[in-house]
């Protein structure tokens, strides 16, 4: 009992006393809108007041506790904020590597401290840039690489040793690591050293993004070779980040963004046990995560608090890890590209404050922050150094990092976070029913559920039960002209150019027999890791690995649930 | 008549225009029809139903590749529900086989049920008609799979394949409830799950409870164990037996001479079905269009009269006059 | 005679994989009344034409945000004159930049719809524009 008798009593006659004085007023002057509309963003209904009744169950050593303790509410690091803020992390890439070699050079100079890649749609979905399905794709979502020629102009100038990058790539993750693992051998720097994040999260792709590849079956065993490279040759690699945003993005509420991004997390934890037969505090602690934070302030907070509890049991008691590190719910954030409007686009930089505040207050490690120009283009110099800078802002002005999860306690943030947790774990026991994740993506449920909660809220938003400013209220008539980043459609040109170069001159034979053996190392069932590593350095291309993959473990295409 | 000649030549354009018009009852397509019936007859039609979810469309999409390694040209008549309340429909079995739309001997079209029963559409019958002219060689007509009885399928095909998958407890209730003497062949598909020995054995002991004259012409449906279509190998071995299956079905058909009983059975439903759509139809929608019905309905409430009276007062009075 | 229903194709073409506002148009069009055929994501233009005279639409609606729009909005349009359907209408949406839409326009697509535009303005803009053909 978190409350002595005497206060719950007290309070129940004073709550009493406020509810009837509610609606004395109200009946003269009523609330602006009715009830249901009093909601989150996800429609999670909210009251008007919270007090010492709903959290008097809460038990305080069981549920709340203290930093770096279970069930970590409060956060993993003993130390908060004061030994370390989150790392500054933009999520960039743009047209070839040299471009984004510079751009990166340029966040690190304004005070960025990780790196984070994005990668265009050709290396994205495993294709080179002359691939016909490739056309008029080159670099415009991201960078552009084909070969280990690109990645080592990419990290150029960068210490590996000393940053860490993270890297969204999925389907061929494999291939990418790889590069950037024969990248440090080539500077001498030993794997040991090297650390950093490859997203790697199947699971979310079938149900949220959608580059797209293998079947679920394989591309899982793909992950968890990662894995066991990961734990025995670079141990301060992150091989997965197993990624709510992408779900959230999708349409998903947040306690679906919490359930499915957590049970994802537990499908890759039960394959690599029973897979690689590997103990599980072993590879647990390398685990990271990646949450959205979206732009309803407490609910987004509460999500962040409750995951770190919800996964902290979950390792504990259903997969028995003991090393509390393998209890340690590690998170990345990124604010919510969909939350962020084509209109009036400086509004934006409010928006993202707003949201990236809330991840400060919900703990995360590490952040990226949307730009304002988010809705219309790629960030531009300009619009991604207001970006960083509203993280700068956050952490060394407004005082929220002195005091670790300051808002522990509040009756409505743990009331919101014990009902995130509660309704989560009601979702991860139905997916449990159905025979775990994979089994339910087969039969679409998260896909369904997402797609349902998306046109849901796009009707709220037609319909103005949901906010929108500048999109359907305070909507002005002139359209501020910002800048816009243009990929120029040259940058294809110039990279097929560079491709066709490299193939010229790398020893084709030699590159022949590395495909080979990863065909067979495939077929076998061996971990490809060592493989992609000697492929790459004997400069194959991203789609020549990856089509390895299509041809033994067959194509996935996108089922198009709707 | 010109558009006869390019459906002949297979011009898709035109064939998927006819069908269009079919769907949405344009008079004029029911004249082009005539003009194709005498040509009709050469197509293979199979029927392919089971429940929603049960793999369909994705089976069709593995049938078409199989056929098409045998050198057929392929129809495929993919048939999704309408809905109710709005009257539109989202048409997604075509998605499954997208990967043969550039294939010139493959002709997929996706129909709305609009309100038909017995999972299908009602211009399928008129479909078939249009792809077999066509050229098409095989003609797989997948149904809605709403779980409903959907037995108008084996009205139109020459062999239907009933596909179930393990786990779900309701399907065997559903084969008793009539889809058991639809079947010609079984097909357990996303065989690799758990259950499906369990499901052989119950399709097998529901087939030895049959009368025996229900195999009197020496066919008994064979049950077919289909692969998890995420193994590209093992999945392409599936097909090949299930394409295997269906042909040995069609020789039984030729050999035992059914072939012709199915094709009575079709031309007894398209009579059927045109005599409700040349007479019955127009002198309701005559009598709704000039306000009449309501004033029949009215004197069914006032008890003035019963609606035999009223049906044979117009029938005295249409078939007589025409419409 | 029954009524003339219109038939929409929503299609991605390309490999972008964003189809959050795709699926939401398919179902915001069934909801309108339309038989909708979605084609799911990574389509080429050949295949989305292809499909497009197969089903027998009226309009194809194309998304793209991934920037790849000036190749592959205009690619679709072409496939679809080549294949004898110029009379298929083509309409896009997406991120695609203002200084693009005279570009999109002069190759033949009819109308492009960016973030911000609500669903009953869109199916608006087809119910005025877009008639099922005789
Ligand atoms: C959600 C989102 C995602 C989600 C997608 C989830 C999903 N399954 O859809 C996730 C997180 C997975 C994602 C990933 C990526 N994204 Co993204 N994403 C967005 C975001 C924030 C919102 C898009 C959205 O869904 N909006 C809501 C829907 C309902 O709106 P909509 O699609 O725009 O549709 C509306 C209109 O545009 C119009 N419309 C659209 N299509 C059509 C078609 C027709 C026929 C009609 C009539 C109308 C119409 O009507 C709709 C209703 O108003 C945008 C930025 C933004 N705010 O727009 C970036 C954005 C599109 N993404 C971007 C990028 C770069 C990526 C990545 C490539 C990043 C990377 N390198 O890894 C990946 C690629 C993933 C993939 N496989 O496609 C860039 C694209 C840049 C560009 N084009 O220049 C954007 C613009 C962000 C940015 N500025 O960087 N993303
Ligand atoms: N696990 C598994 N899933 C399958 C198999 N065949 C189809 N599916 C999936 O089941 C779902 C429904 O398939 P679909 O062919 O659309 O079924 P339909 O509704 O009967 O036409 C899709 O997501 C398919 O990818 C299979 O053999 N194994
Ligand atoms: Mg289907």
């Amino acid at each position: 009992m978190y409350f002595a008798a005497e206060v719950l009593e007290k309070s129940s006659v004073l709550r009493q006393k406020w509810e009837d004085e509610v609606r004395r007023v109200i009946a003269k002057n009523p609330d602006q809108k009715p009830d249901h509309l009093w909601s989150t963003v996800s429609d999670l209904k909210i009251k008007r007041l919270y007090g010492p009744e709903d959290i008097k169950d809460m038990d305080f050593e069981r549920d709340i506790g203290y930093p770096g303790q279970f069930p970590f509410l409060r956060g993993n690091q003993v130390t908060g904020y004061r030994g370390k803020y989150w790392t500054f992390r933009m999520f960039s890439g743009m047209g070839d590597a040299k471009t984004t070699n510079a751009r990166w050079h340029l966040l690190l100079k304004e005070g960025q401290t990780g790196l984070s890649t994005a990668f265009d749609f050709p290396t994205l979905m495993g294709y080179d840039t002359d691939s016909p399905k490739a056309r008029g794709e080159c670099g415009k979502c991201g960078v552009a690489i084909d070969t280990l020629e690109d990645f080592l102009t990419l990290v150029d100038g960068i210490p590996l040793d000393r940053v860490t990058t993270s890297m969204t790539i999925n389907p061929p993750a494999t291939a990418l690591w790889a590069m950037y693992c024969a990248a440090a051998d080539l500077k001498g720097i030993p794997l040991t050293k090297i650390g950093g994040t490859i997203q790697n999260d199947m699971l979310k792709e079938f149900i949220a993004q959608k580059t797209l590849m293998c079947p679920p079956e394989p591309s899982v065993k793909l992950i968890s070779d990662t894995v066991e490279f990961g734990t025995k040759y670079v141990p301060k690699w992150n091989t997965i980040s197993i990624s709510g945003y992408h779900i959230r993005e999708a349409g998903s509420t947040a306690v679906q963004e919490l359930a499915f991004t957590l049970r994802d997390g537990m499908e890759y934890v039960e394959d690599v046990i029973r897979r690689k037969g590997l103990d599980v505090d072993s590879f647990a602690p390398r685990l990271s995560f990646f949450f959205n934070s979206h732009i309803d302030f407490f609910e987004e907070i509460a999500k962040m608090r409750a995951a770190r509890r919800i996964w902290a049991k979950a390792m504990r008691d259903r997969y028995k890890a003991k090393d509390p590190r393998s209890w340690w719910m590690r998170f990345h954030t990124q604010t919510a590209g969909c939350s962020l409007t084509a209109q009036q686009p400086y509004n934006n930089v409010i928006r993202t404050a707003t949201e990236a505040l809330a991840a400060v207050l919900g703990g995360t490690q590490s952040l990226h922050t949307n730009s304002l120009d988010e809705v219309l283009c790629l960030p531009s110099d300009h619009a991604v150094q207001i970006a960083l800078r509203t993280q700068q802002i956050i952490a060394e002005e407004t005082g929220v990092a002195n005091t670790i999860d300051p808002l522990a306690g509040s009756y409505f943030v743990e009331a919101l976070t014990n009902e995130m947790e509660e309704k989560a774990w009601e979702y991860i026991h139905k997916i449990d029913e159905m025979g775990g994740m994979i089994a339910a993506i087969e039969k679409g449920f998260p896909q369904l559920e997402i797609a349902d909660a998306a046109y849901k809220f796009q009707r709220q938003i037609d319909a103005g039960e949901k906010i929108m400013i500048g999109v359907n209220k305070y909507v002005s008539e002139v359209q501020e002209p910002i800048p816009l980043v243009e990929i120029d459609d040259r940058v294809e040109i110039e990279q097929i150019e560079r491709l066709n170069a490299v193939r010229r001159k790398r020893d084709n034979k030699a590159v022949k027999r590395c495909l080979e053996d990863l065909k067979n190392a495939c077929k076998k069932g061996e971990n490809v890791m060592p493989y992609c590593i000697e492929a790459v350095k004997n400069l194959a291309s991203v789609q020549e690995i990856c089509d390895v993959y299509r041809e033994v473990y067959g194509e996935y295409r996108d089922p198009g649930l709707y | 008549m010109e558009k006869v000649k390019k459906i002949k030549a297979g011009d898709v354009r035109t064939a998927s225009r006819l069908i269009r018009n079919l769907e949405d009852g344009v008079k004029e397509a029911r004249s082009t029809i005539k003009h194709l019936f005498p040509l009709t007859g050469k197509a293979q039609v199979v029927g392919i139903t089971g429940s929603p979810g049960a793999g369909k469309s994705t089976l069709v999409d593995g049938l078409v590749e199989q056929f098409r390694k045998r050198g057929k040209t392929v129809g495929v008549l993919a048939v999704d529900p309408t809905s109710p309340f709005t009257g539109g429909a989202i048409l997604g079995d075509r998605i499954r086989m997208q990967r043969h739309a550039e294939d010139s001997g493959v002709f997929v079209r996706s129909l709305a049920t609009r309100g038909a029963l017995g999972g299908l559409a009602k211009a399928v019958g008129d479909a078939i008609h249009v792809m077999d002219v066509m050229g098409m060689d095989v003609i797989l007509v997948e149904t809605v799979g709403t779980g409903q009885q959907e037995v108008d399928i084996i009205n139109h095909s020459h062999t239907v394949l009933v596909v179930l998958i393990p786990g779900m407890g309701d399907e065997i209730q559903a084969i008793k409830a009539g889809i058991m003497e639809i079947a010609d062949v079984f097909v357990i598909n996303k065989a690799d799950r758990e259950g499906s020995s369990k499901l052989r054995r119950e399709i097998m002991a529901m087939l030895d409870m049959a009368p025996p004259e229900t195999f009197a012409s020496g066919w008994r449906p064979p049950i077919v164990r289909v692969e998890n279509a995420f193994e590209p190998d093992s999945f392409g071995k599936s097909m090949e037996e299930l394409t295997d299956t269906i042909a040995k079905h069609h020789e039984h058909l030729v050999a035992k001479d059914l072939l012709g009983s199915r094709i009575r059975r079709k031309a007894a439903v398209e009579l059927h079905e045109a005599i409700r759509s040349c007479v019955l139809e127009p002198i309701l929608n005559h009598l709704v269009a000039e306000g009449e019905i309501e004033g029949m309905i009215q004197k069914l409430m006032d008890k003035k009269t019963d609606p035999y009276t009223l049906a044979e007062e117009v029938a005295r009075r249409f078939l007589k006059e025409g419409v | 005679m029954a009524e003339r229903k219109l038939r929409v194709m929503v299609a991605k073409p390309g490999l972008d994989g964003h189809d959050r506002g795709a699926r939401v148009l398919a179902r915001c069009f069934r909801d309108a009344g339309f038989e909708v055929i979605y084609t799911g994501c990574h389509q080429t233009p050949e295949q989305i034409a292809a499909a497009a005279i197969q089903e027998d639409v009226d309009l194809v609606g194309l998304s793209c945000l991934s920037g790849a729009h000036r190749y592959l909005f205009p690619a679709v349009k072409k496939q679809l004159v080549e294949r004898g359907a110029d009379d298929i209408m083509v309409i896009g949406g997406g991120i695609i930049p203002d200084q693009d839409f005279q570009y999109l326009y002069d190759n033949g697509i009819k109308a492009i719809f960016t973030p911000g535009a609500t669903l009953d303005s869109i199916v608006e803009w087809i119910n005025n524009n877009v008639k099922p053909r005789e």
